[in-house]
């Protein structure tokens, strides 16, 4: 068996992906798209795309995410609205920041339409093979930089930038009371060389944990004993180049029912045969989706949990068990799940299980999410330590155009806390310690009011449009859409009602109180009684405008006082992010800086003052510290162009 | 939310304010204030010696470099007479609109005036920030800044350290649970926002706006508090010590004029250490009784013991007790080892043991002082030996002879720069009431974003601000906080 494979050399690209899961698809289609020759390695080509666990993009704050990824000219929105089965706004009675879109999908659709999209993308190739090795070479500095990836058959592809984008393949194993099998999520391959590699060229790597819940056969469950949940009408799409209209289908039910007493004493019951809490797995688990064990142990006062029935699609029969994740043997998930009620008789098609799996640490990255050690190395998505989707395709998103960008001789793209989602993601990731998988929630994010759902594409179309993934025919119309929320907020400024009688009846008629002096309808818009539509009949000659400007509108108007408040702080934040530290800054220089500050900030060598004061253990007093030193820098340097330019 | 504004330093040229000078009771206190707003808040306060309304809009017209003569008033209230010094940027230490204020010192009107300016719209100025804004605005070179920056990292971590430890204990506590109080409820709507099928908030924004009343209530009476000094621990820490049983605590009850500490015949009856507060011309001495000191096989008393060398490391005046009735021995031998170099007052207790007896008045007190007794003589010797330098009073705690005496002596090496008031202190309050008021601010608008009928995650905006003021009391980080207590409290899943 231990026959020596031969080396043999294939095509040159300028990108390597190393996973087509939602981060690789995103990273090798902003890649391509981008102009960069692209090959993308997958285990499987039926994995493209899949969804090994709950079957919906989007919730609160990763529904953000999506539509982020839309406004910079990513897939995932533009997919979801072809392969969504539901479609749902949560949180519509909280304030618009966390407005929050979630579709159920159809998993084999979801997965279909993306491939469909990777095959027929220009300068994209498909490889399925498994990549066990990452090649470099080392500088006389010691700098390493990427020359290609090899794989387990002996191909060597020579490239300039390697984004690794493994999910939870990298030594996974799957676990289930007593059981374990050596795979992937849903039984696919996984992948055993490449960690070694890793490590071999020095990157740090983490053991995480997750799971996921059984799948029921939808003909044992008896749904007239649950509540029903309905999608939305009419739906809001995810991509800005679809209307609502255009997405109009029939929608899928989702159902809720409850565990009981009943149920939770089976799990105590079979507790010492749970591998999570027997010690047989090591990996950490996320606190955020903790299996129906964890919750039972954590929270003993409950006598009952939520589990929602979800569709996988409509090409199958089975049903998702959302809120019971389990790794209790097969036994007793039977009975366990068969205690919920309406799951009496349910005959479970795939069990519940955990996966283990490595992932790197990502403070080793940079904000563009390259390896500080390794130049022209990418990381994206779990293997960052992250977990879900849409985190995943986020940094995918961003790993593809930055390794173009690396690869064209750009400087990289940095999205900061104050404009984005992703910005919020990436600068916790590479800053914070973390000791579990990482997802993305609304009070993670300090500008939350600014970083809305609905403003995503007014945030970022932008910088999608210059970085080259937002064609002119969507920025035309951006920009229209953009004017038009202008020209309305000015034209509301400007028609001002007297104080007249027939005013002041209209408005009485409409619940609010009159007014004595002349008034703007922007004004009158602040009155939490009124809205845009009611306004109608005091507003002669207003043009209907599309349902997406007026949104705007009204949010502006209404919120004005908080958005204008989180403005300043962004301003204020801004002047911290926009102070560069010079990548060789010599912190040793620097004695006034304490020892615990000072081994940190050498450590993850903060791009800017502001991710410096972000990392634990800076204090505020180090943070001033550092100010003078970089100001000091900065005259040096400045009197050394001085002297130069003499 | 918000956690990473906390630390952002201040970068805008705002108006900074403090205490130039070290707080002594004696001599000139300078205040001084820079930044745009200087003029304008010295406007506020000060009236000219021969006027009785504030200067109010004048003052723009001074020529720079200028002293003016008058008082510090609030409202009708003159506080003090003081000089002030007129100074326009850019000649100036910082480069920037420059006042300073020279009063007449004393703790207490240095404090009322600083907590006027600072009323008027200047921020305390952190440790070194003078300086550091000399640097920047280019009117002192690299090595004087850095000299000072040096300082700035040690004298951050003390603040922070001393505004931990001078909180007294039961408002701490109070903070601390306000605090949590608040991270609860943020907790309770960033979860339901997260998770909004499983939590509601239906009814929250009334029991919310109840208990931010509450809140609010409570901070009004800290800063109450804060107003009438009794926010933090101030004064000259002044730490009784000897062996058991020499008289500590009825020292201790003399000097406070009540019996407050437990006094008994049994060695080693203060098995804790106990404070308390007493005015002494003019200053504030933070009294430490503490328990005697000696080898002791009990596990109770030995704590005791290990908290009375604590408190004796950080006094800023030991009295030393011993007992006129017996030998002075190898354990105070030890004891006065290990505190020399402190500033220290040795003082001779239970004279009263050695008066003649009724009837024996005649003789001398040579004549009856016993062989096995020890005078003043001896402890001098014993003082020289361990290489501690301090004067010695004979007292009776016990019928108050000699008292007058050691308080004259205390507040001599006071006034002769002997001791300091710990300025830090004064420091350290305004801080704290600086938080106060921004956590009660941050609140009033939490109930405005409920009056207004807003979505609950307006609320959390507001709330965070209120916690993280309050962080900033206790020393506390707030970084991973609000997610780690939603995970705590919440049973999130999927």
């Amino acid at each position: 068996m231990n026959s020596v494979i031969p080396d043999f050399t294939c095509d040159s690209y300028d990108v390597a992906v190393i996973g087509a899961g939602h981060a690789g698809c995103e990273a090798a289609l902003a890649a391509a798209r981008l102009g960069c020759e692209t090959i993308c390695f997958m285990v499987s080509t039926d994995t493209i795309a899949m969804m090994p666990c709950n079957p919906n993009i989007g919730g609160t704050s990763k529904g953000h995410l999506v539509k982020e990824v839309d406004a910079l000219g990513g897939e995932m929105g533009r997919n979801i609205d072809k392969a969504f089965i539901q479609s749902k706004m949560l949180n519509r009675s909280k304030g618009p920041a966390v407005h929050s879109l979630r579709a159920q999908a159809d998993k084999q659709k979801y997965s279909n339409c993306m491939r469909k999209v990777m095959e027929s993308t220009d300068h994209l190739t498909l490889k399925q093979a498994e990549v066990s090795e990452l090649l470099y070479e080392t500088a006389d500095d010691g700098t390493k930089t990427v020359t290609g990836v090899k794989t387990v058959s002996g191909g060597i592809y020579p490239c300039k930038a390697v984004i690794l984008c493994s999910g939870v393949y990298l030594n996974a194993r799957c676990i289930f009371g007593e059981v374990s099998t050596y795979t992937g999520p849903n039984g696919t391959p996984r992948a055993t060389h490449l960690t070694d590699s890793l490590i071999a060229a020095g990157i740090e790597m983490y053991r995480f944990k997750t799971g996921t819940p059984a799948r029921i056969d939808r003909r044992t469950i008896d749904f007239s004993v649950m509540e029903e949940q309905k999608g939305d009408e009419p739906i809001v799409p995810f991509s800005f180049t679809n209307t609502p209209e255009d997405l109009a289908r029939e929608q899928a039910l989702c159902y809720l029912t409850y565990t009981n007493e009943e149920t939770h004493k089976i799990i105590r019951a079979n507790l010492d045969r749970s591998p999570l809490f027997s010690g047989d797995i090591k990996g950490s688990g996320p606190r955020y989706c903790p299996s129906i064990e964890d919750k039972v142990v954590k929270f003993p006062e409950k006598d009952r949990h939520q589990v929602f029935i979800e569709p996988e699609g409509e090409y199958t029969n089975e049903m998702y068990l959302s809120g019971m994740s389990s790794s209790l043997p097969e036994e007793v998930q039977i009975a366990m799940y068969r205690s919920v009620k309406g799951l009496e008789h349910a005959k479970i098609v795939r069990n519940a299980y955990a996966i283990e799996y490595d992932c790197i640490n990502p403070m080793q990255l940079y904000p563009t999410l390259e390896c500080r050690k390794i130049k022209g190395f990418f990381s994206a998505g779990q293997s960052n330590g992250s977990s879900g989707y849409e985190e995943a395709a986020a940094q995918g998103i961003i790993a593809g155009i930055n390794a173009a960008r690396k690869v064209q001789g750009k400087e990289g793209i940095v999205l900061d806390r104050s404009q984005a989602y992703i910005g919020v993601l990436i600068d916790d990731l590479v800053t914070k310690e973390t000791h579990e998988p990482y997802r993305m929630m609304t009070s993670r994010a300090e500008y939350r009011l600014l970083l809305r759902q609905d403003n995503a594409d007014l945030r970022l179309t932008e910088i999608g449009h210059e970085v080259g993934l937002i064609d002119e025919e969507r920025y035309q119309k951006f920009l229209k859409k953009k004017q038009a929320i202008e020209d309305e907020l000015e034209r509301l400024s400007l028609v001002v009602l007297g104080a007249s009688v027939t005013v002041c009846e209209t408005l009485k008629a409409l619940g609010t109180s009159e007014i004595h002096t002349a008034t703007s309808l922007l004004e009158l818009l602040r009155r939490p009684e009124l809205d845009y539509e009611s306004l109608a009949v005091l507003d002669p000659d207003r043009v209907p405008l599309p349902a997406d400007v007026i949104e705007q509108v009204v949010i502006n108007i209404r919120y004005e006082g908080y958005i204008e408040r989180q403005m300043q702080q962004v301003e204020h934040f801004k002047k911290l992010e926009n102070r560069k530290i010079p990548e060789d800054f010599d912190y040793d220089a620097v004695p006034s800086i304490r020892i615990e500050a000072r081994q940190k900030l050498k450590l993850f060598r903060p791009v800017n003052v502001g991710q410096a004061s972000r990392i634990s253990g800076v204090s505020p007093a180090d943070i001033s510290v550092l100010l003078v030193m970089l100001e000091r820098v900065l005259k040096e340097n400045g009197h050394a162009e001085e002297e130069k330019q003499q | 939310m918000h956690t990473c504004l906390r630390k952002v330093t201040c970068m805008n040229n705002d108006t900074i304010a403090a205490i130039a000078t070290g707080l002594s009771a004696a001599g000139i206190s300078i205040i001084r204030i820079s930044g745009p707003d200087s003029f304008s808040i010295a406007s506020k306060i000060f009236r000219n010696g021969n006027s009785s309304e504030p200067i109010a809009d004048h003052i723009a017209e001074w020529e720079s470099h200028t002293v003016h003569y008058g008082f510090i008033v609030d409202g009708p209230e003159v506080i003090d007479e003081v000089m002030l010094l007129y100074l326009k940027a850019p000649r100036t230490f910082t480069k920037e609109d420059t006042i300073e204020i020279d009063c007449h010192g004393g703790i207490v009107v240095t404090k009322r005036i600083l907590s006027l300016v600072l009323a008027n719209g200047a921020r305390l100025a952190e440790p070194g920030e003078f300086t550091k804004r000399a640097f920047l605005n280019g009117r002192i070179d690299l090595s004087q800044a850095e000299a000072v920056m040096e300082l700035i990292g040690a004298k951050n971590d003390l603040a922070v350290k001393n505004s931990v430890k001078q909180l007294r204990g039961t408002l701490r506590d109070r903070i601390l649970s306000l605090r949590k109080q608040l991270l609860t409820d943020v907790a309770t709507i960033e979860a339901s926002l997260d998770q909004p099928e499983y939590y509601s908030l239906e009814g929250f924004a009334e029991k919310l706006s109840e208990s931010v009343r509450a809140e609010q209530e409570e901070i009004l009476k800290m800063l109450h508090s804060a107003d009438n000094g009794r926010l933090i621990k101030e004064g000259i820490e002044t730490v009784i010590l000897g062996k058991p049983n020499v008289g500590k605590s009825s020292l201790m009850n003399a000097l406070i004029g009540e019996d407050r500490a437990i006094v008994t015949e049994i060695a080693g009856t203060t098995r804790d250490t106990l404070s308390e507060e007493i005015r002494l011309n003019g200053i504030t001495l933070l009294i430490v009784d503490t328990a005697g000191i000696r080898n002791t096989p009990d596990p109770v008393e030995k704590i005791g013991v290990t908290r009375a060398h604590e408190k004796a490391v950080d006094a800023d005046l030991i009295l030393y007790v011993a007992d006129a009735s017996v030998l002075l021995d190898d354990v105070d031998r030890e004891i006065l080892k290990a505190y020399a170099g402190k500033k220290m007052l040795a003082v001779l207790n239970k004279t009263d043991l050695m008066k003649a007896p009724v009837g024996a008045e005649h003789l001398t007190e040579k004549d009856i002082v016993p062989a096995a007794c020890t005078s003043e003589r001896d402890v001098r010797e014993l003082l020289s030996d361990c290489g501690c330098e301090a004067e010695i009073v004979s007292v009776s705690a016990k019928e108050g002879t000699g008292l007058t005496e050691l308080e004259e002596k205390i507040s001599g090496m006071f006034f002769a720069g002997n001791l300091r008031a710990d300025d830090e202190a004064v420091i350290t309050s305004e801080r704290h009431k600086e938080c106060l008021r921004s956590a009660y601010d941050s609140l009033g608008k939490v109930l405005t974003s409920i009056e207004a009928g807003l979505p609950e995650d307006f609320y959390s905006i507001d709330l965070m601000g209120a916690y993280e003021a309050l962080s900033r009391i206790v020393g506390e980080e707030v970084d991973e906080d609000l997610i780690n207590r939603i995970f705590e409290q919440f049973c999130l899943g999927k």
